[in-house]
């Protein structure tokens, strides 16, 4: 089954990437956008055909690796 | 004396940490790949700074994985002492040994550069040697170095004491909000900081670069008495 997980900076949390990518995108011309945030998509497989099963899984993957909770959310999606 | 320094994929601080322990300080050093599980009875451990797996996925992430700490926690649970520099207390972050996280620098810059640290707790294994409220130069080397935690974790911190060392000026004294003082605007200026029972400690600045004058003259050998 293929998985997707989003990976998103915590609201509050400073995001100096959003912001620099943010006024790379003013700088050329697209001066109305604002509240950029720069996010991470994980794609893998896993060896799974029940969807609730892989999502449990993969939520284990977050807590241990993919995500830092301290300061990072995470949403996982089964393709 | 026996010190033992984790080696991973990207360290780059650990010939500086293995040359102050084995030839300034006469230790027994051993240096450990991340994938042995032996830390060989060491009295210290030291997480060495660099860019461990290329910083991918977040500083430090892959080395919390690695299997060697689960031996580091093993030893920080039966009272064993860690010191973690730069990306060493990135990883100890990353693993849960100590809270809190190191987020990319305020101004977003990489700083190389020395840095005034004053000393605000003497009551870890690594700081006792040291005078409280003395105050130290030694150079900071990161891209991400920018010291957060949630409001509840902050105060426990400063409320148990667990600060450890605070940027500031060469007086001593601290501004939050000053670039100059506090480069990379990490919360309340904290430049390192300790667990509970002060047997683990990680910090931004490397000590391991203060220790002989002939290559810091400005640091001079100020970093040396956090390893003896």
């Amino acid at each position: 089954m293929k998985m997707q997980v989003f990976v998103r900076l915590k609201t509050g949390v400073l995001d100096v990437q959003g912001k620099a990518v943010e006024k790379g995108l003013h700088d050329i011309g697209f001066g109305d956008v604002g509240n950029l945030r720069v996010g991470k998509l994980i794609e893998f497989e896993v060896e799974e055909t029940d969807s609730n099963r892989a999502k449990d899984k993969v939520k284990q993957m977050c807590e241990k690796l993919l995500a830092n909770t301290v300061i990072e959310s995470y949403e996982i999606k089964s393709l | 004396m026996r010190a033992t320094i984790i080696r991973f994929p990207g360290s780059n601080c650990d010939h500086d940490v293995e040359h102050l322990y084995g030839t300034l300080l006469g230790a027994s050093t051993s240096v450990i790949w991340h994938t042995e599980r032996d830390l060989k009875k060491p009295d210290f451990v030291v997480l060495p700074g660099g860019f461990s797996f290329g910083d991918y996925l977040r500083t430090g992430a892959l080395a919390r994985v690695s299997p060697v700490m689960d031996s580091v926690k093993k030893f920080v649970s039966e009272g064993g002492s860690v010191i973690g520099i730069c990306n060493g207390f990135q990883i100890l972050c990353e693993c849960g040994l100590l809270p809190g996280v190191l987020l990319r620098n305020i101004e977003r810059q990489f700083l190389s550069r020395f840095v005034s640290i004053r000393v605000e707790s003497t009551a870890s294994t690594f700081t006792q040697k040291f005078q409280k409220n003395s105050v130290l130069t030694c150079p900071v080397a990161h891209g991400e170095g920018n010291y957060f935690c949630d409001q509840e974790t902050l105060k426990a911190l400063e409320g148990d004491g667990q600060v450890v060392f605070r940027y500031c000026d060469r007086s001593g004294s601290r501004d939050d909000s000053s670039r100059e003082i506090n480069p990379n605007g990490s919360l309340n200026s904290i430049a390192g900081i300790m667990n509970a029972k002060g047997n683990v400690v990680g910090l931004m600045p490397h000590p391991e670069r203060a220790v002989e004058t002939l290559v810091g003259a400005v640091g001079g050998t100020t970093g040396l008495a956090m390893f003896q």
